[in-house]
């Protein structure tokens, strides 16, 4: 059994006066343990609702969650509330994107660590501030003592994310969720992060759901990785097949919109045309199509299923072919 | 912090400064002169110059400033034009009844204005928002004086509450303090102690609307922006108790800005009670004032304008200050 | 590609409408669906078509008096046929008098609100235009204003004057606005003084007068509507405080609403309750209708709530 499985999840967004806008629509997925998901896309396909509506972090008026997420067998989404605090930060942990905005600004971070494992590990307030000092050891925080009496704003952006993932970890849960982890972050920092991660995961044995739109981190991290656009999963493959051949006329675009160094000095980057403020919903063809370079007539009226491909899965009328790929200049 | 506060103290002198020239000059700036003014119905030509002598008016404007300023920093404002004795004694007679007053006031606003604020943001859109939005902006609009007129006609009698003064009538209590409450406990007078607060509540809750409404509507909007701030999204992920969500996280730091309503508010007071204080012969500086603005009394106007323009300015000091210990980012700055 | 589009084009063309609108048309939008705004709408348009109308809509001269002769100390005849809310201690109709007020209430209110806005524009303008030293005095005096309780320094100012009269009591309560207002427009200029589309103006060549009234000022014009119309509701309130504490118009043929419920709450509570009630009601209802439009005006400009 999968530690994770996510079925059918659909996430509409409910407001007065509007028509409901499904921002996540079907998406299904497991995770098994130990192992490294990605969800991939632009900003606005779904990623991050996708994992607040599994953390159930959602608010619950303006959105109606459907569908099923098993957390080893257990359905999140029928617990109770009070079942689910239990569970959030003991069995799922959560990073998140911006570490400054994401810590309490007049709270320090030890209290934000040791409130976590007073809560799930009934610590003691002392033996906690021991475990917070080995935890921010852990994630590389110098002198770790003194800073537990320290303010967020007195920690630079690196050394708060290394916070915000203390936190998440402190209870060893099996599933960590991160959400676009590095993007707030320099350059070198988000290495340094990248590296922390994959160390911590494999080190643990925790699962991790790597949400991004940086195909970069995909490569260095995720195992199997999803991309979402318009809040469907248009194409999961493994890491090496993904990159290696892309299927999705998205994928692809995705792939050849990164400079590489590698590239021809003739050789033109090729953005992918529009952006995700002139998506549509699905019903009636592809949400992809009036960007898509390779887009048919039957995809403006169609919309594509979900089907496996290349021992992944794919959904595309007319998918990129092989020899396509590589005159794209891609590997 | 020891820096913190003494900058803060110094930054708040040249704003004394200011004040002082300009409360000297307003004084200055009467019609037909401040000589002329003070004499009132009784002012003839002699009459004025000779006061102008006396009051040093002949002098040069520097002279006569600096003069002001030294007789203001040692608390001589001059005597009252009604009681003919000085100022600064009627302020420190007068006084406690405000404070008292102000007091209560502001603990009725808190007590009720934070939870109401509070429980309005959680339940955002539902029947509790709606009553209390409405009631906070009505609250606004209602004209104070007004609203202390209706206790006195409407509650005052069902309730067994006195709607004037700060004392029974034949009530002889020992006055020590002037803090009635205080006195009363002092002296072991209970029942002095129980017909000061019996003469408090309808005032204090008059005096109290304006800064109810306004907090009611700072802890509102305040507790709203901390609901969509991630760092609660964080502490729900950790999966902390509601309780400790709310108290720790939200309410923590959705009251930040409602200190310094508070501070604003309590420093505006003297406003409030110019007109609670006459509605209810409630006598402390409000009354002191509302009686020399009746009679035209300019050195006690003079007085009291700088006291209630220094008060606010240092209570505003002092929440800065107190924003300094709660709020960890001001600190260091 | 237009007719494979076509079966698109209908939410297309939403999307371009959406992204089209303007500031000022998608907060009207937005305020239309407000059911706040819309009562705080509806009593302020009652309001001004009442207070504009006042000559044509009284019932009788809020002038004359009336019912003199039945008026004796501590007795005034209360509501009877002719005279629906009742007369006053100089037997004029209550009534008219009242809608009368509404004029004259809204002529004290704007006025006030008018000069707060100007000077306050003015102060704050001349200090983030030229900045420096200027800024400094300037903004230090708007301190000092600001460090007087709002009602103390309408009293100070009010009081100055040996004879109160409607200007006197329009000048005081205008000067509650003044600092604030400066401090908005100032606060405005500096954040605009930096923003793009005015560094390329500079950029441009175009003269700073020019900069200050075609970019900076339109651009502050939204806080500054809103912070008018709940001053105009404090000017109200605040006029009305003045004239309980004897520093109102003492012209007794005035009809203001301050002046009515001051003069009432002193003199007529225990002989004619009404007398003060009615004012007060119509101050309340008032000042409460511009602060619903200036709250949800604030709100539907707040870029923070578009969607």
């Amino acid at each position: 059994m999968a530690l994770l499985e996510v079925r059918d999840l659909t996430v509409n967004f409910v407001r007065r006066g509007e028509r409901p806008f499904a921002a996540v629509d079907g998406v299904s997925f497991d995770v098994e343990p130990g192992q490294t998901v990605g969800l991939v896309g632009e900003s606005g396909c779904g990623k991050s609702v996708t994992s607040l509506a599994i953390m159930r972090l959602l608010a619950r008026r303006g959105n109606k969650v459907s569908g099923s997420v098993r957390f080893e067998g257990t359905d999140l989404l029928k617990l109770s509330d009070k079942d689910m605090r239990d569970r959030r930060g003991r069995d799922l942990g959560m990073v998140f994107q911006d570490p400054l905005s994401s810590l309490n600004p007049v709270i320090p971070i030890g209290l934000q660590i040791t409130e976590v494992l007073e809560r799930h590990r009934g610590m003691s307030r002392k033996a906690a501030s021991l475990e917070a000092t080995d935890l921010l050891d852990k994630v590389g925080i110098p002198d770790p003592s003194r800073r537990l009496s320290e303010y967020p704003h007195q920690l630079s952006g690196g050394m708060r994310q290394r916070a915000l993932i203390a936190i998440a970890l402190a209870c060893r849960p099996r599933l960590l969720i991160a959400d676009e982890p590095t993007t707030a972050l320099d350059v070198t920092i988000q290495a340094q992060i990248l590296a922390l991660l994959r160390e911590l995961v494999q080190d643990t044995g925790t699962a991790l759901i790597m949400i991004t739109h940086d195909l970069g981190v995909v490569a260095g991290l995720c195992d199997e990785v999803n991309v979402l656009y318009g809040g469907k999963i248009v194409e999961r493959a493994q890491r090496h097949q993904l990159f290696g051949e892309p299927r999705h006329p998205y994928t692809h675009g995705l792939l050849a919109s990164i400079p590489r160094l590698d590239a021809g000095r003739g050789e033109k980057l090729v953005p992918i045309r529009g952006s995700v403020a002139d998506n549509i919903p699905w019903d009636g063809g592809c949400a992809f199509a009036p960007r898509c370079p390779n887009a048919l007539p039957v995809c403006r009226e169609v919309s594509p299923q979900l089907v496996p491909d290349h021992g992944g899965l794919l959904r595309c009328h007319n998918p990129v072919r092989p020899a396509v790929a590589a005159g794209g200049g891609t590997r | 912090m020891l820096r913190f506060l003494v900058r803060r103290l110094l930054q708040a002198i040249p704003t004394l400064f200011i004040l002082s020239i300009l409360v000297f000059a307003w004084l200055r700036s009467l019609p037909g002169g401040p000589a002329a003014a003070l004499l009132g119905d009784k002012a003839t030509p002699e009459k004025i110059a000779n006061l102008n002598h006396v009051l040093g008016l002949d002098q040069p404007i520097f002279v006569q400033y600096f003069g002001f300023l030294g007789r203001a920093l040692t608390g001589d404002f001059g005597n009252s034009l009604v009681s003919t004795q000085p100022v600064m004694g009627e302020i420190v007679t007068f006084l406690p009844a405000t404070i008292e007053l102000g007091m209560t006031a502001m603990i009725i606003a808190v007590i009720i204005g934070i939870p109401a604020g509070y429980l309005s943001a959680r339940y955002r859109g539902g029947a509790v928002d709606n009553v209390v939005i409405v009631l906070s902006l009505i609250g606004v609009a209602v004209p104070v004086f007004f609203l202390g007129y209706m206790m006195q006609d409407i509650l005052a009698a069902p309730l067994g509450l006195p709607s004037q003064g700060r004392q029974a009538a034949g009530l002889d209590a020992t006055a020590i303090t002037n803090f009635a409450i205080l006195d009363g406990i002092m002296t072991g007078e209970w029942d002095a102690v129980w017909d000061a607060i019996k003469h408090l509540i309808l005032p204090a809750f008059a005096l109290a609307t304006i800064p109810l409404a306004v907090i009611t509507r700072i802890t509102r909007a305040s507790v709203l922006d901390v609901l969509n701030e991630d760092f609660v999204r964080t502490a729900n992920s950790k999966g902390l108790t509601q309780q400790v969500v709310r108290t720790r996280h939200v309410l923590r730091n959705g009251l930040l800005p409602v200190v310094t309503t508070i501070g604003l508010q309590t420093g505006a007071l003297l406003g409030g009670a110019v007109l609670t204080e006459r509605v209810f012969n409630f006598r402390g500086l409000g009354f002191l004032l509302a009686e020399g603005i009746e009679r035209r009394d300019y050195p006690r106007l003079q007085a009291l304008l700088l006291f209630g323009a220094v008060v606010y300015v240092l209570v505003n000091m002092l929440v800065d200050v107190s924003y300094g210990i709660i709020d960890p980012r001001v600190r260091v700055r | 590609m237009n007719t494979l589009l076509n079966k698109k084009k209908e939410p297309i063309d939403k999307l371009a409408a959406a992204s089209g609108r303007s500031l000022g048309g998608d907060a009207l939008r937005r305020m239309l669906r407000s059911p706040v705004a819309i009562t705080g709408g509806v009593i302020t348009g009652l309001f001004l078509i009442v207070a504009i109308f006042a000559p044509l809509l009284e019932p009788k001269d809020p002038d004359v008096h009336y019912l003199g002769d039945q008026i004796r100390p501590n007795f005034i005849p209360g509501a009877q046929s002719g005279f629906p809310l009742g007369v006053d201690d100089f037997g004029r109709d209550f009534l008219s008098r009242l809608i009368a007020g509404a004029q004259q209430t809204l002529i004290v209110g704007v006025l006030a609100t008018i000069v707060g806005v100007l000077i306050g524009i003015i102060i704050g303008g001349l200090a983030g235009a030229f900045g420096g030293w200027v800024d400094t005095v300037l903004m230090r005096l708007v301190d000092v204003m600001l460090s007087f309780p709002s009602l103390l320094l309408a009293i100070s100012i009010a009081a100055l004057f040996a004879k109160p009269s409607q200007w006197t009591v329009i000048l005081a309560v205008s000067m509650i606005g003044v600092p604030i207002f400066a401090r908005l427009l100032r606060g405005s200029m500096l954040t605009q003084r930096d923003a793009d589309h005015v560094l390329a103006a500079t950029s441009l060549g175009v003269k700073r007068g020019t900069i200050v009234f075609r970019h900076i000022l339109p651009n502050s014009l939204g806080p500054v509507i809103v912070q008018a119309t709940l001053t105009l509701a404090t000017s109200i309130l605040e006029a009305a405080a003045l004239s309980f504490l004897g520093l109102g118009d003492p012209d007794p043929s005035r009809a203001e609403w301050g002046l009515m419920l001051g003069k009432a709450s002193h003199q007529f509570l225990d002989v004619r309750p009404e007398l003060a009630y009615y004012p007060a009601i119509a101050i309340i209802i008032v000042a409460l209708g511009f602060t619903l439009v200036g709250e949800s005006l604030r709100e539907a400009l707040d870029p923070k709530n578009r969607r």
